[in-house]
């Protein structure tokens, strides 16, 4: 953290966007996180989305649980509405906002602790449900706000601080996610934005669940040698299967690759995502393939990122319930208390 | 792009835009900082040191600091109107509430070191030579026309801008080194004075003729045309007390103004200033301009002078040809008639201020001492030595008309030279300065300078009341900063010398110093050319002027670009960095004058 704020001068070249803001007004608080700490360069990493996307911030929502990583909604998008529920309880919270009023982009904000642990069967079932939210998981494998120690995602033979080697299994949010029928799931890395910035777009553009791991290194506890998720490790053993160019129409779709070097993917808003293939056997539209290829990367102490999975025929909760198309506090007094005979109507008709 | 170098102290002083502007390179920011402590004695002597004259540069300087204050930069785009931190008006700051620093001052040395250096003109230049050789031994012996020091400081500089007591107190902390000050013995050969044996000659006599105009009617109304800078100096010494009601003030340049504004106090009452070319190419500093026209005085472009009108020998106005700027397909400018009818303008009395030369008739070409074409004299630029080895030249006397800060950076080389060409030591050998880079931190969050950057615009300097100031050509126009105002104008630097200093070893590139800086100043990018390295970064780095601190050695092969350009000096980086990477570390950097530590003593002891 810093003791003085963040100087309100900017950049003299610094642009707004089709919506008249500059990125630096899609900033939050000075963050109070530990200096270096990868889920500062997330926040930065949502603020980067935003504005490319000209989201208008009254129009977001941010959720989040308990940890550092609950902390960072104030860190970011200053000018949005938030909640910080109790811990792990992010996605029933979510859930039930999302349910009143449809019309916002909700990002769900959570860590390994808050996800993996606690929150384990919160999480699982918002990816079933397919909750239409930005679900992003700030995992550092550890404890930062009680010490560091081991989180549910810390890898098995990984090293503590003090040299202390994991014994348990870790929990992978991904294939947890694929499993539990999340309909966009990718993993990426804090400190590495130009990968991040991209992924974070399309799944703001798609509908249903979409999963992002971020592997987002804890320089205080976790960013020692033996460690699995220290900057050093990760940028060693970052295995991407593709890089995404996110495109707002097909037009703009200019450079040339290599016939079946990319594959293009319109998302339900008519953006577009040209996926540049890094690994040319990976297809992410092909759920079991994904989870296969994640498992033998895995397996061999590699950490898979890049957008693992995509749904292109996705739904949402909404779709599913047959829900009314109006958020709550746009319906009238009519619609919400339709009277007696209504209600007779009803219980005549489940008689 | 190769690495930068910041062991080359030009790197960082060059970041200090203030410092590297000031043709003394004084140490801006460091007395800045004195002044928001409220150590004003301690940020006057940082001055003296460096520009000798603090108290009369706070009130008359050209200030070239401020146009490159970095100031002015940031706030574009974020303030109404960007300004500069008001660095002259804070000099005077310093002078006006420094309290008594004679104790402060070196002292007259006990012994002499039997060398006698003889300075002409008692102007900036000359007693700068004078200050810094006297303290180390000199014998200095100042001549002057005048029967007071000062020199043009004294007699052209009106005194509603600059009071008579303050050029007495900073003219006076030189004589009192032991100085010896021969007023009103004006040196009409420079022969007998190489004649009296003296071991070395500084002329630092200024560029004293002012420029006539040879138009029609210039010989009949001649009673009542003058020349600017002798009108001045006549009104400085009380000759001349009144002026016509209707003046007209041909020039554009700094003397100009300094004419029009005296007028206004002498009795003009119609003044106006008028000028061959456009406004906007005036050759007067635009806060002159300003407070010209603050006072209520017209200035007239493209009006090329054509006759002084006269009737039986008295002046009655003067014609002028309307001209237009035309430029031609390089973008050269002439003035091109417009073929309208000439202008008249009647008036009284014209104070003719266009420009200034430089003039010797008091030095015989017989001496060896060589001319060029311009009639200024032949010198080694760097060390100002003539072709007469002992004779050496600055302030306007040695390159024409300047100002008041380059006289002053003239005397400190010229007097580094004198030093080391009386100890038998190379003149073309320069000393280094003397520079310190020591880091400001205190604690984790925790800095010795103020880095929490205030929003606040420039402050204006308030001002006597228009009616009263006009009554009387000697009370000060400008009152000076009070102190809260100071204070709160000094928190506007951005203590560029609070350099950012990168270890690419301790590097873990977690990004969170790019994710913190407000202004979008630092990247991590792969190396290039420049061109495509400036075009690349968070925030494109179009200024050329303005350097991009280049690191290599990061474990991804990257490089850390850092454009230099709007940098806050906030030391968010390095409060974020969690290894250190980043730190912020104090450039401060000191010329060296003449003395031990400017290389002549070593010699001179060997010779003992």
């Amino acid at each position: 953290m810093t003791y003085i704020a963040k100087p309100k001068l900017h950049h003299p070249a610094l642009q707004p966007n089709k919506v008249g803001f500059t990125r630096r007004d899609y900033e939050g608080k000075i963050s109070t996180l530990c200096a270096g700490c990868g889920h500062d360069s997330i926040s930065s990493a949502v603020i980067q989305a935003c504005w490319e996307m000209n989201i208008e911030p009254h129009r977001v929502a941010k959720l989040s649980g308990i940890g550092c990583s609950s902390k960072t909604p104030d860190y970011f998008l200053g000018n949005s509405h938030g909640f910080n529920t109790v811990h792990g309880r992010m996605p029933s919270v979510l859930t039930g906002a999302n349910l009143a009023n449809r019309d916002l982009l909700y990002l769900g904000v959570s860590g390994d602790g808050d996800s993996a642990s606690i929150g384990l069967g919160q999480f699982a079932h918002a990816m079933r449900r397919g909750v239409n939210m930005v679900y992003l998981l700030e995992n550092n494998g550890v404890y930062g706000l009680t010490k560091g120690q081991f989180s549910a995602t810390a890898d098995k033979g990984s090293a503590s601080k003090k040299g202390v080697a994991n014994s348990d299994a870790p929990i992978d949010t991904v294939s947890l996610a694929l499993i539990m029928g999340a309909t966009f799931v990718g993993r990426s890395f804090s400190g590495d934005k130009e990968q991040l910035v991209p992924l974070i777009k399309a799944a703001i553009g798609h509908r249903g669940a979409a999963f992002i791991d971020i592997v987002s290194p804890c320089v205080a506890f976790n960013n020692h040698a033996g460690s699995t998720k220290s900057y050093d490790y990760v940028r060693e053993h970052n295995e991407a299967v593709n890089r995404i160019d996110f495109i707002q129409s097909r037009r703009e779709i200019t450079a040339d690759y290599k016939p079946g070097a990319t594959v293009d993917i319109q998302q339900h808003d008519g953006t577009w995502l040209r996926l540049r293939k890094v690994h040319p056997e990976y297809d992410p539209t092909d759920k079991v393939a994904a989870m296969n290829h994640i498992q033998q990367h895995q397996a061999r102490g590699e950490v898979v990122t890049g957008l693992l999975y995509y749904d292109p025929d996705s739904n949402d909760m909404h779709a599913n319930l047959n829900t009314v198309a109006q958020p709550f506090n746009r319906l009238d007094e009519q619609a919400l208390c339709p009277g007696a005979a209504q209600l007779a109507k009803l219980n005549d008709s489940l008689r | 792009m190769r690495a930068t170098d910041i062991k080359n102290p030009d790197y960082f002083h060059k970041v200090v835009d203030c410092q590297w502007a000031c043709p003394a390179h004084t140490p801006v920011p460091e007395y800045i900082r004195m002044i928001a402590a409220g150590r004003y004695a301690d940020a006057y002597m940082v001055n003296w040191k460096s520009n000798v004259f603090p108290g009369i540069l706070g009130r008359t300087c050209d200030r070239p600091c401020e146009p490159a204050c970095r100031r002015g930069r940031v706030e574009e785009e974020n303030a109404t109107k960007p300004e500069p931190v008001a660095i002259c008006r804070l000099k005077r700051v310093a002078a006006d509430f420094k309290g008594d620093v004679s104790a402060r001052m070196p002292q007259a040395p006990a012994t002499r070191n039997g060398k006698r250096v003889a300075c002409i003109g008692a102007g900036p230049s000359a007693l700068t030579v004078a200050r810094d050789l006297a303290p180390l031994g000199y014998e200095i012996t100042v001549f002057d026309g005048d029967p007071k020091a000062g020199g043009f400081m004294r007699t052209q500089v009106p005194r509603f801008r600059l009071p008579e007591s303050v050029i007495d107190e900073e003219t006076g902390y030189i004589l009192d080194l032991g100085v010896e000050f021969r007023g009103g013995q004006r040196i009409d050969s420079l022969r007998a004075l190489m004649n009296e044996g003296y071991d070395a000659i500084f002329v630092g006599c200024g560029a004293p003729r002012g420029r006539d105009l040879d138009l029609p009617g210039r010989q009949e109304a001649a009673a009542n045309i003058h020349i600017g800078i002798d009108w001045l100096s006549s009104v400085s010494f009380g000759h001349i007390e009144k002026v016509g009601k209707r003046v007209i003030v041909l020039g554009g340049g700094n003397t100009a103004m300094d004419c029009c504004r005296s007028s206004k106090r002498l009795g003009g009452e119609d003044v106006k200033v008028i000028v061959r070319s456009g406004f906007d190419e005036m050759k007067a500093s635009p806060w002159e301009k300003e407070d010209a026209m603050h006072e209520g005085i017209p200035i007239l472009n493209f009006l090329v002078p054509k006759a002084f009108l006269h009737d039986n020998g008295r002046l009655t106005g003067m014609s002028f040809e309307k001209v237009q700027a035309v430029f031609d397909d390089k973008g050269r400018r002439s003035l091109v008639p417009t073929g309208e009818p000439d202008e008249i303008h009647a008036c009284d009395d014209v104070l003719i201020a266009v420009g200034q030369e430089n003039a010797f008739p008091w030095i015989e070409r017989d001496l060896g001492l060589e001319f060029d074409k311009w009639g200024l004299p032949v010198l080694n630029e760097q060390t100002l030595q003539s072709t007469v080895p002992r004779i050496f030249f600055g302030g306007d006397a040695a390159f024409g008309p300047k100002n008041i800060i380059w006289a002053v950076a003239h005397g400190h080389e010229a007097a580094i030279s004198i030093d080391r060409f009386l100890s038998g030591t190379d003149l073309d050998e320069r000393p280094p300065p003397e520079v310190n880079l020591v880091s400001q931190k205190m604690g984790i969050h925790e800095w010795s300078y103020d880095n929490d950057v205030s929003n606040d615009v420039r402050f204006a300097v308030p001002w006597t009341a228009a009616e009263k100031a006009l009554k009387s050509i000697k009370i000060e126009v400008e009152l000076g900063f009070d102190l809260q105002t100071a204070y709160k104008e000094a928190e506007r630097c951005l203590n560029c010398d609070v350099q950012t200093v990168f270890n690419a070893g301790t590097c873990i590139e977690c990004d969170a110093c790019v994710d913190i800086c407000p202004m979008d100043c630092i990247t991590f990018t792969a190396n290039g050319e420049e061109d495509a390295v400036r075009e690349n970064l968070k925030a494109p780095a179009l200024n050329r002027d303005q350097a991009l601190y280049v690191a290599d050695g990061l474990k991804t092969g990257r490089i850390m670009a850092k454009d230099e350009d709007v940098c806050l000096h906030c030391g968010l980086c390095a409060e974020r960095c969690p290894t250190g990477a980043w730190d912020m570390q104090k450039f401060l950097l000191q010329m060296t004058h003449a003395g031990p530590a400017c290389g002549s003593r070593q010699t001179t002891r060997n010779a003992a």
